[in-house]
């Protein structure tokens, strides 16, 4: 068989000798081969003070877009839910009444959204099925909790904060990874 | 006639005694914790991890946590265990474990306020056979412990640590009498002494200290010989129903073990408290500090060996069984043997010159 590395080493079979017997020789070895590791550069990552890089496809908790004027995107369509092969997500819609121009970009709203994190598999089908942009798979990943309750978020904890009246806050949530199409 | 209620105490003896008791305990209780912690960072730093280093300085307060932890666990006493015979366990290990260091020649002497201060204990002219009586007791509490628990795995690994036990003695005593034929006395004082004037013993007893190490290795139940306490053959051995201070008596007791043999090996084949060069650098330290520097000088030699032990665990698998046995028997023995017959032959020659004159 064609080995896959050069590092395959035939394994040596033959009876010890008497010096091998000693087993101290190769004790002594194996001592200095530990003992090198002492000196080795630790990859150790300190974790809540140092912490690695995301990488740019990693698909953690999701978040509900909101567009400049801190409109929510959602319209409630159901395509999402549609998609989600976990049947994670659960919504209810409502009509957009007069005077709430300013919270919701389309005339028909979520007036209700959960997702359970527990039955979320974080596919990223919701994300790719929304035609609106309006829902994100973002860079934190769901925080333990004590009741399965907890893990179904509402639309407290997925909503983006408002970019008009909280920009930085806004920023932070966004990250780098929700995109605002300004014409949609 | 002197009637035996004419015999003085004396109190000042009787209070010097104390005092470099409970020194010398506290030293070991505090080597033993300081170990645990050692014992995790020298297996972060061979496994190219960092060990413990949140709680204080560099994890530094690490056995501190450790101690409270243990202190509020829930002590359990199994119900069908023996209870007397259980809580005794952990005891006998611990008292065996601190007894031996009472004939260890920790310094020379101190002379405070014109008293003179001998650094050991009790220099008891038989202090070699001591240390081995005193060993052999820690079998009882590793045996006790196994067998009161009423736990099968226990009773095993009880009977393993004791055979183990046992059969290194052997081969740890053989080394132990060519020792004896080198230096002619059983004092430890007296081997010190005598390893100042003629050279370290580990000149003349390489194969005895071999022989020596690894069976201290299976007498501390260490790594590659820690069969009583295989965790996962016999998922924890021996202390595997005890929970709490219990626990942490049996697992004090294994690392004073270590310290005080790391010490008696220092002692008796690498000079004990003797510093390399200090007969030939006439000095015109005060005695005083030359024996503090001895002392410090013991202990660099006993972490020394310490850190073996922990590097030793980190290196070498654990034996099988059999082979334990084929090792204790059949090897170690018989070297120990061909040494002790050597040896003898060597400093007889030596002293009566060739037989054939």
């Amino acid at each position: 068989m064609q080995p896959l590395t050069n590092r395959a080493k035939q394994v040596n079979r033959r009876p010890m000798n008497m010096v091998e017997r000693f087993y101290l020789p190769a004790i002594l070895k194996g001592m200095g081969i530990t003992f090198s590791h002492l000196f080795k550069k630790r990859p150790t990552i300190q974790y809540p003070e140092q912490k690695r890089p995301f990488s740019q496809v990693f698909r953690g908790l999701h978040v509900l877009n909101r567009d400049e004027e801190g409109r929510e995107r959602c319209t409630a369509c159901g395509l999402c839910a549609v998609a989600c092969p976990a049947e994670a997500i659960t919504m209810e819609a409502a009509e957009r009444q007069a005077g709430e121009d300013n919270l919701y970009r389309e005339e028909k709203y979520a007036a209700r959204y959960e997702i359970n994190m527990l039955r979320c598999i974080f596919c990223g089908l919701c994300e790719e099925a929304c035609p609106k942009d309006a829902i994100y798979l973002s860079e934190t990943f769901a925080p333990a909790n004590y009741n399965r309750k907890g893990f179904i978020y509402s639309k407290n904890e997925l909503l983006i904060p408002n970019p008009v009246t909280d920009r930085e806050a806004y920023e932070k949530a966004a990250g780098g990874r929700v995109r605002n199409p300004v014409n949609s | 006639m002197t009637s035996l209620l004419a015999i003085q105490l004396d109190w000042a003896l009787m209070l010097e005694k104390f005092v470099l008791i409970l020194v010398v305990v506290t030293i070991a209780l505090v080597f033993a914790m300081y170990s645990t912690y050692a014992e995790r960072k020298v297996a972060g730093f061979l496994q190219d991890r960092l060990g413990p280093n949140r709680f204080g300085w560099f994890g530094l307060l690490q056995p501190v946590a450790d101690a409270i932890k243990l202190f509020f666990k829930e002590d359990i006493i199994p119900n069908k265990a023996n209870k007397a015979l259980f809580v005794m366990g952990p005891a006998m290990a611990l008292l065996a474990a601190l007894m031996t260091s009472a004939v260890i020649p920790w310094g020379d002497k101190l002379v405070i306020a014109g008293r003179t201060i001998s650094l050991q204990i009790a220099d008891i002219n038989i202090g070699i056979l001591y240390i081995f009586a005193v060993v052999a007791l820690g079998v009882y509490g590793v045996m006790i412990g196994g067998w009161s628990s009423n736990n099968k795995f226990s009773l095993l690994a009880a009977i393993r640590g004791a055979s183990q036990n046992i059969s290194y003695e052997l081969a740890m005593g053989l080394a132990i009498i060519s020792l004896v034929f080198v230096t002619g006395s059983l004092s430890l004082h007296d081997v010190v002494v005598i390893q100042q004037q003629n050279g370290w013993n580990i000149l003349y007893q390489p194969v005895g200290f071999v022989i020596f190490i690894v069976c201290a290795f299976a007498e501390c139940n260490r790594t590659p010989f820690d069969l009583p306490e295989a965790e996962n053959e016999l998922n924890f051995g021996y202390h595997q129903e005890y929970s709490s201070m219990k626990l942490g008596f049996y697992l004090f007791a294994e690392y004073i073990n270590m310290f005080i043999s790391s010490v008696i090996m220092s002692t008796l084949y690498f000079g004990g408290y003797d510093i390399p060069f200090y007969n030939e650098a006439t000095s015109t330290l005060n005695p005083n500090l030359l024996s503090l520097l001895g002392f410090v000088a013991l202990m660099l030699k006993a972490v020394f060996f310490v850190f073996v032990f922990m590097w030793v665990r980190w290196t070498i698998p654990r034996f099988r069984y059999d082979q334990l046995m084929r090792l204790g028997w059949k090897s170690l023995i018989p070297w120990a043997l061909a040494n002790m017959v050597v040896t003898a032959a060597v400093v007889l020659w030596m002293k009566n010159g060739a037989p054939w004159h």
